[in-house]
């Protein structure tokens, strides 16, 4: 099936980790392949999990803080200057949509991730009401959260939109909605195109499956195969296979990273 | 597209709401025309012996009046024989000549001797010598007038006829007839309007009832029943229907609050176990190879376990309706066009046809999401059940009802007497139990249908299955 609208659908779909995000306007700036160091606080109750999340992001090479309770995270949340928080919902003392709703009547704009046990639509609904950016549901892979968190503090650094998006020798025009690579034309599906703009406004980052089918798909729904990697092997073969180097990368257990080294 | 053949054509019931011919099946209609019926009878019972009692009275008193007249006459001829007769009956007609008595003596041939008759009626007597006839007189009406006399023959061969212009007094009889029929026909109607306006009360109140259960059975539970406090028999049923549903709602809260604290209770451990399983695979505690991956494949089997998990906890909130307060306008097309997309890739991968059709833009009122989950269960199926080289069909059409959304393929199939089963949880049948999955896929389907009242049909492709969504005619 073919959708008609070409050039003209806009791109609200690429939301949470869209619009706002990064974007290489022109080629010569330095692109961010290791993911910056970021100071991130944890607000999570259970102990195995809070140092499980903070061992690996300390690995990761990040700064961690820990709060253990609703009001001590809060405490920390307002006083810290952190790039971005992960707040588990249902938290002793304070819940955790009291905390975002408190930092952001404090003004405090800090991205905040939602981990909860709830998963339903609606309740991410409210958490994203409440002022959470992005919503986790328990359990989940280290690598997900890592690479939603990544993809948050990325989208706080404010950038002049762009209008045209560059990888390598990769280009694409959001305006004209046309893709180049090494100067030669790559036709893409309306869909391959926003996949590739998701890949191209995440350079450099993982970006899971999961974020994907939010992402360019703009559904919330447990697929029961990995339908997402076939969608993947077509816009590599269109976009790498006559190239090189190859962009587009499987990481493992985690998801894709577009970018130029392996 | 192979649609048709529906595995259970069975009409779904008819809705319990304002169809006109539902107003003849309604209790309350029917007891209100009975109603009628009786009263109706009942009054024009009375009316009538009321008009017998009167009408026939008067009928009555003017026969013993002309009785009692001609034996006064015909003793008079016996006394005073024809002269004295003659003279008594013209004394009469003198005294008063607009009274409405006739008169007429004739001889044995019928010919006038005296009275105010021409002549002597063609009509036959009865055997009681009653005579009816019509007069010269012509009434208000343009009819003849009309009299009713008692013949008498006299000794030596005289007939006597003494009779009644029966004008006035069939005129007031038919002035009372009338005026009791109007009675009957007002008694009816008010009773009519009173069993109307008696059975509307009684089924307001019953719809009130049924309405709030309709919304209940769509998954509000807490919708009550409305009470007026009269304290009557349907405050009393809906007071009692209310406290039926406080205790069933304390019961499912009770269920949820437990199934949370499972939930919650046992994801936690779980996702600790996942982690630990997770750093284990990533060998960062520098195991040899052969440890990490029986701690990939624990991970995999730990995820399996956490999919299942969550697919049962969704089912159950999905079965508790309580996401129907978050149901927007969808356009089913999207959805369809949607998941089409993101599976057509798969099936081509997979060397199957897919086709997609949509011949119609229905919005119904749901949960995208959710719809969309369905939708991707069933292209999943399709697409794992079809061999290479099948087909798989997607389409979105106008059906029996409202919208039909239909996924067929050239798989295998499920035999007719499985269609039930298998929307049950858990239920494999024994031809997929090499297939990955958890058995789980078309009971969250049916879940999200029902949600949406919206049901589930199987069919035969011949070969493979058809899944229809028949959706309700949009309100």
């Amino acid at each position: 099936m073919e959708s008609t609208h070409e050039g003209v659908r806009d791109d609200t779909a690429a939301e949470p980790a869209g619009s706002a995000a990064a974007s290489e306007s022109t080629a010569s700036r330095p692109h961010p392949e290791a993911p910056q160091r970021m100071k991130i606080l944890i607000i999570e109750d259970d102990t195995e999990t809070r140092r499980f999340l903070a061992k690996g992001l300390r690995e990761a090479g990040h700064v961690v803080d820990e709060a253990g309770d609703g009001e001590e995270g809060l405490h920390q949340a307002l006083e810290g200057s952190h790039d971005v928080a992960v707040i588990d919902r249902m938290l002793p003392r304070r819940d955790g949509l009291s905390i975002v709703r408190e930092m952001r009547s404090a003004g405090r704009g800090t991205p905040v991730l939602i981990l909860s046990a709830l998963g339903e639509v609606d309740d991410r609904v409210d958490g994203l009401r409440a002022g959470g950016d992005d919503y986790l549901v328990k359990p989940f892979a280290f690598a997900e959260l890592s690479a939603r968190l990544d993809a948050l503090a990325r989208r706080h650094d404010v950038e002049p939109p762009a209008t045209v998006l560059h990888v390598e020798d990769l280009e694409m025009d959001l305006l004209k909605r046309t893709v180049h690579r090494g100067g030669q034309l790559i036709r893409l599906q309306p869909r391959e195109f926003k996949l590739l703009e998701f890949l191209m406004r995440h350079a450099g980052q993982v970006v899971t499956r999961t974020m994907l089918l939010e992402g360019v798909w703009d559904y919330h729904f447990d697929p029961q195969t990995n339908v997402i990697d076939v969608h993947i092997s077509r816009l590599r073969a269109k976009v790498d296979k006559d190239f090189d180097p190859p962009l587009i990368h499987t990481v493992r257990g985690a998801g894709y990273r577009l970018s130029a080294d392996s | 597209m192979a649609v048709s053949a529906s595995a259970a054509p069975r009409e779904p019931p008819a809705a319990t709401g304002a169809a006109v011919s539902s107003v003849w099946r309604s209790v309350t209609f029917r007891l209100a025309l009975i109603y009628v019926v009786v009263f109706g009878a009942s009054v024009t019972l009375l009316l009538g012996f009321i008009y017998w009692s009167t009408a026939g009275y008067m009928e009555q008193q003017t026969e013993a009046t002309i009785e009692a007249e001609i034996r006064g006459l015909a003793e008079r001829y016996r006394l005073t024989s024809l002269d004295g007769l003659v003279r008594s009956i013209n004394d009469r007609i003198e005294r008063n000549p607009f009274s409405s008595t006739i008169y007429l003596v004739t001889n044995a041939r019928y010919a006038r001797v005296a009275g105010n008759l021409d002549r002597w009626p063609q009509e036959q007597a009865d055997s009681d010598g009653w005579v009816e006839f019509n007069l010269e007189q012509i009434g208000g009406h343009g009819e003849r007038h009309r009299a009713r006399a008692r013949t008498f023959l006299l000794a030596g061969g005289f007939h006597l006829l003494v009779g009644r212009d029966m004008y006035e007094l069939r005129a007031t009889q038919a002035l009372i007839a009338r005026t009791l029929a109007w009675g009957v026909a007002i008694t009816a109607m008010l009773a009519l309007a009173g069993a109307v306006m008696m059975s509307r009360t009684t089924a307001r109140r019953l719809e009130a009832i049924n309405a709030t259960s309709r919304r209940i059975m769509r998954g509000d539970l807490s919708q009550r029943v409305p009470t007026r406090g009269t304290r009557d028999e349907f405050d009393q049923l809906a007071a009692n229907l209310n406290g039926m549903l406080d205790q069933i709602q304390q019961l499912m809260d009770g269920v949820r609050h437990v199934s949370d604290n499972v939930a919650h209770d046992l994801k936690t451990p779980l996702t600790r176990l996942r982690n630990r399983l997770e750093v284990l695979s990533h060998g960062n505690g520098g195991g040899d190879r052969g440890n990490r991956e029986e701690a990939e494949l624990a991970l995999a089997e730990a995820d399996a376990m956490l999919a299942t998990f969550n697919a049962l906890l969704r089912i159950a909130r999905i079965e508790a309706g309580a996401r129907r307060e978050a149901f927007t306008r969808v356009a089913l097309k999207d959805v369809v066009e949607d998941a089409a997309e993101l599976y057509e890739a798969l099936a081509e991968d997979r060397g199957q046809e897919f086709r997609v059709s949509v011949t119609t833009e229905p919005v119904v009122q749901g949960d995208r999401d959710l719809l969309f989950q369905a939708l991707v269960n069933l292209l999943d199926n399709a697409i794992k059940y079809t061999s290479e080289g099948g087909r798989v069909e997607l389409s979105l059409t106008r059906g029996a009802s409202g919208a039909r959304i239909c996924v067929s393929d050239s798989g295998p199939g499920i035999p007719a007497h499985e269609h039930g089963r298998v929307l049950e949880r858990f239920v494999r049948l024994e031809s997929s139990r090499s297939t990955p999955g958890n058995g789980l896929g078309l009971s969250l389907v049916a879940a999200v249908a029902r949600l949406h009242g919206a049901e589930v049909r199987f069919g035969d492709a011949g070969p493979g299955l058809v899944v229809n969504l028949e959706f309700p005619e949009a309100a």
